[in-house]
């Protein structure tokens, strides 16, 4: 890892004075000739089914160029937000006229949109089974310490701040020009086809540069389709279709729910024996939530446990991948759960999640983890058992939480290209979504011929590259670099062995490094990347190279398993209910880094959506209209610049875990923040806040059943 | 904030009547009578020239130059911008004044353009992220967001770098502290804000204290 010149090291990323002066276009941004503006009407009932529907006074206003019903009398609404009909105008001002010009009736049906109490649930909840490992109740009965309690984070919505929609032309011979917000550029043209009936291959997907997706933007969706035929029906005029804030904040996906009653045991000395929960969740209407079998998370290896989980449908809008799926609200649970069992035991959580190591699949990487996070936080000094016994209203604390993830590449190609001016492309279908795999593939590629970043022409987010999969999962850094690597290295051979006769060396002597191509052991004999590149005459030299997800491992380039530690240091006033954050500490292993800048950005960013997730979010449903009460920015609420404490990044940067190869980034650092702030919440205070987001209200409310603080003066 | 309460209380009671006054008026008046009536609309409106509902044609100064559009008179400056004028830096999110992606700088002021009506903005300096610098050059600001990295899908990016712009200049010599209360009107969704603080303290070095746009 010490010879590399570009890999591991802490570059500015491509596109950051496009990004920073304004000049990158966003496919929103885009504008082509003769562009249409594209709306949805959506349905204001949460269940519901359509008496009729008259599209025509929509289709008489003036600079409507197309009206389309998606529904139909006798179809049957589940969640409020549902797209109804959609409408194209020469302005978007008129497209809202004439969305409010349709006329549809609905007979209104019941529905549920609260799943916070399975008891009400009723035949809406269903029950996944089972699972039992040794012998709980032996294990309970026996035990010498036991912890119950109820936990639980409410669903959140992405609220990507590019919304999601596209652009779209439908142009002539059924040619289709797709601007989407996607993560998956490759994937669309089978995506889209599908839905609109027209081969994948005639569908060209474009997309530089992409405002957020978080996990919510790998379909094509039924704004899609609609604003292709919006496109279709206008005479092949291109349609701009991105759903506004509301309906984004209402269907285009959310991040499941996930509550539980949980029992734990522990023997005095703090040994882990048995864990027991009753979980349910809401992934919307269509049966999904969180997969529950993943209690208690990480420490899995408990000798006794009782899983049960449930399913619980409601008339709200679907769930998609949300960075970690899963992981966030089961760690949030789990080591909720562990923490407040470790207070019964009467010790520190790190010493109990340090002794019960062994049952983790990582127990030394966990133990080093664990150890370099209290040393950052400085938790052997400044923890104190629950309930901060300083004098005065605000009280301080300390709290930790635990992740693992994959993080496997996935199946991705790429084409090289090395040109007689010795300029290189390096193109393939992947997307940037704000992860700088841009500034990724260019370092190694860079990496690999000798060069700079800046000689390096990468191009991406184009169907017209080979193809490379969606970025979800983290899979895209490992997929990209494993692709690039390859094509790179073949191209190169190419060049080493046009060199060869000439520089009087097999071709195996060669290397390329600082510019320059150069016999190994003897740089005296070399020539410049571009005299090399010169030698090409008028031809070009272009290689392809290719990653297998299920050969990976196997070739070892890239690896899977990352782990992390997260602790939190919080102050509770009191008498108001705030939580404010001191200090985050995240140590975080990822294998071999390729850029320690942004490497280092996307866990500061997930460490801030821990606290936002901690703090701040929750779509918040009303039962009486069945509506999100907060479909929009002010009341659904993202943490600020001043909301989020200092933040200190680990990173697990050693040579054995470089040799381990690279792995993916985006969801690890996600998932231990919240327990960590909501542990370090209940050892300021001495109680337990069972639900997240840790509003005033639900703090105020903990300490007034506690009994154990004044709440006014 | 100078009016006390029973001032405002006795403007709103005269503004009621007068809007009365107007209905009866009859022609030219539907636009007022359907909204919140300011008193100082009232007052004026028989000597303003009424807009809309139709396309009207205005000039506005943007970066310096004077841009023609042709709009309905409730598009607001951030749609004109972005549907019109292609000026595409400043970005739509929450449409409705929280989260800042849409700032620009109205006669030197931070603004929500996405609150601000295109025709309001006649006869006022616009600047925008576009302005900031000539092209090929990049604002100290920009610079220091990309030094820092400050900035991952890069949508509130502009945004922000334009409020930053604003805020050094009026604080030409910030401390920690102030950014994070001067800098709490814009949101990133991504969670750029640690290399933001950098950011900010770093232009306002390189600045020295001083605008360079």
């Amino acid at each position: 890892m010490d010879k590399r010149r570009v890999m591991g090291h802490p570059l500015k990323r491509l596109d950051g004075p496009a990004k920073s002066s304004g000049r990158a276009k966003y496919n929103s941004d885009i504008h082509p000739k003769d562009l249409l503006f594209g709306t949805l009407l959506t349905c204001p009932h949460a269940h519901a089914r359509i008496t009729s529907i008259d599209i025509t006074p929509a289709q008489k206003i003036p600079g409507v160029t197309a009206v389309r019903a998606i529904k139909k009398a006798g179809d049957e609404i589940q969640w409020a937000g549902t797209e109804v009909a959609a409408i194209a105008a020469t302005d978007e001002e008129i497209a809202r006229d004439a969305v409010r010009a349709i006329k549809v009736e609905y007979e209104v049906l019941p529905h549920l949109v609260h799943e916070q109490d399975l008891a009400k649930a009723g035949t809406r909840a269903k029950a996944a089974g089972e699972q039992t490992v040794g012998d709980p109740d032996q294990a309970f009965k026996q035990a010498e310490v036991t912890s119950e309690g109820e936990y639980g984070c409410p669903v959140l919505t992405h609220c990507c701040l590019e919304s999601h929609g596209q652009v779209v032309q439908w142009g002539p011979d059924n040619k289709i020009e797709f601007w989407p917000s996607t993560q998956n550029v490759s994937g669309m043209p089978t995506d889209l086809g599908r839905s609109i009936n027209v081969p994948a291959s005639q569908i060209h997907v474009h997309m530089d540069y992409m405002g957020g997706g978080f996990g919510s933007k790998f379909p094509s969706d039924l704004w899609g389709r609609e604003c292709a035929f919006l496109s279709r029906d206008s005479g092949g005029r291109p349609v701009k279709l991105f759903l506004d804030r509301a309906t984004e904040l209402m269907i285009a996906g959310n991040r499941p729910s996930l509550y539980a009653k949980v029992k734990t045991a522990a023997n005095k000395d703090g040994t882990f024996v048995a864990w027991e929960s009753q979980s349910w969740s809401t992934g919307g209407y269509s049966p999904g939530g969180v997969n529950g079998s993943l209690f208690p998370y990480l420490y899995n290896k408990v000798e006794n446990k009782r899983i049960n989980h449930s399913a619980v449908s409601i008339n709200a809008g679907g769930q998609r991948a949300w960075r970690a799926p899963n992981h966030p609200q089961v760690s949030f649970v789990t080591c909720s759960a562990l923490d407040d069992l470790a207070a019964k035991v009467n010790i520190s959580s790190l010493d109990f999640f340090l002794k019960n190591v062994n049952l983790t699949n990582k127990p030394a990487v966990y133990t080093a983890q664990l150890e370099k996070a209290a040393e950052l936080m400085e938790w052997r000094k400044n923890w104190h058992p629950r309930g901060d016994t300083t004098p005065g209203s605000v009280k301080r604390g300390l709290g930790l939480g635990v992740a693992f993830w994959g993080g496997l590449g996935h199946d991705s190609q790429c084409r090289v290209t090395i040109h007689p001016d010795g300029s290189v492309d390096v193109d393939l279908g992947t997307q940037d979504i704000g992860t700088a795999t841009r500034t990724m593939v260019a370092m190694v590629a860079a990496e690999t011929f000798g060069l700079t970043i800046n000689q390096i022409n990468v191009g991406l987010g184009d169907t017209q590259f080979p193809p490379s999969g969606g970025s979800g999962g983290s899979t895209t850094i490992g997929g990209v670099s494993v692709s690039s690597r390859k094509a790179s290295v073949n191209a190169l051979g190419k060049i080493f062995d046009m060199l060869a006769p000439t520089m009087g060396v097999n071709a195996d002597q060669l290397e390329a490094v600082d510019g320059r191509i150069q016999q190994k052991g003897n740089p005296a004999n070399a020539m410049t990347w571009q005299q090399a590149c010169a030698k090409l005459g008028t031809q070009t030299v272009s290689e392809m190279g290719e990653n297998l997800s299920r050969n990976a491992l196997k070739e070892g380039l890239i690896n899977q398993g990352a782990s992390g530690v997260q602790m939190a240091d919080v102050s509770v006033d009191t008498d108001t209910g705030i939580v404010r954050i001191n200090k985050i500490v995240a140590v975080q292993d990822c294998g071999l880094v390729v850029n320690p800048t942004t490497a280092r950005s996307q866990i500061y960013g997930a460490c801030i959506m821990s606290v936002c997730g901690a703090l701040m979010e929750e779509r918040v449903m009303d039962q009486q209209t069945g509506h999100v009460l907060n479909a929009d920015m002010e009341f659904y609420k993202l943490a600020g610049i001043n909301d989020i404490g200092e933040i200190v990044v680990h990173l697990d940067i050693t040579p054995e875990n470089d040799a381990r190869g690279i792995i993916g980034l985006g969801e690890p650092p996600t998932i231990a923040g919240m327990a960590a702030i909501a542990n370090a919440t209940a050892n300021a205070i001495g109680v337990r806040v069972g639900h997240v987001p840790l509003t005033p209200n639900r703090v105020l409310a903990a300490l007034g059943k506690a009994g154990s603080q004044r709440r006014m003066a | 904030m100078s009016s006390t309460h029973e001032e405002v209380k006795k403007k709103r009671k005269s503004a009621f009547s007068r809007r009365g006054f107007l209905q009866g008026l009859g022609a030219g008046t539907g636009v007022l009578a359907t909204g919140v009536l300011e008193p100082e609309i009232a007052e004026a409106a028989p000597s303003t020239p009424l807009h809309g509902p139709d396309a009207v044609a205005i000039t506005l100064d943007i970066n310096g130059k004077p841009s023609k559009v042709t709009l309905e008179p409730r598009t607001t400056l951030l749609d004109a911008l972005r549907n019109h004028l292609d000026l595409t830096g400043a970005k739509r999110v929450c449409d409705r004044g929280t989260c800042g992606a849409c700032t620009v700088i109205i006669n030197g002021k931070v603004q929500y353009s996405c609150t601000v009506l295109a025709i309001d903005a006649q006869g006022k300096k616009i600047q925008t992220i576009e302005g900031l610098a000539e092209p090929g050059r990049m604002h100290p600001v920009s610079e220091a967001f990309w030094n820092n990295d400050a900035q991952q899908c890069g949508y509130c990016t502009p945004g922000f770098v334009m409020a930053c712009k604003g805020f050094l200049d009026r604080n030409p010599n910030p401390k920690p502290e102030d950014l994070k209360k001067g800098l709490g009107g814009n949101l990133c969704r991504c969670g750029t804000y640690m290399g933001i603080r950098k950011a900010v303290l770093e232009a306002a070095a390189n600045m020295k204290g001083g605008s360079r746009a």
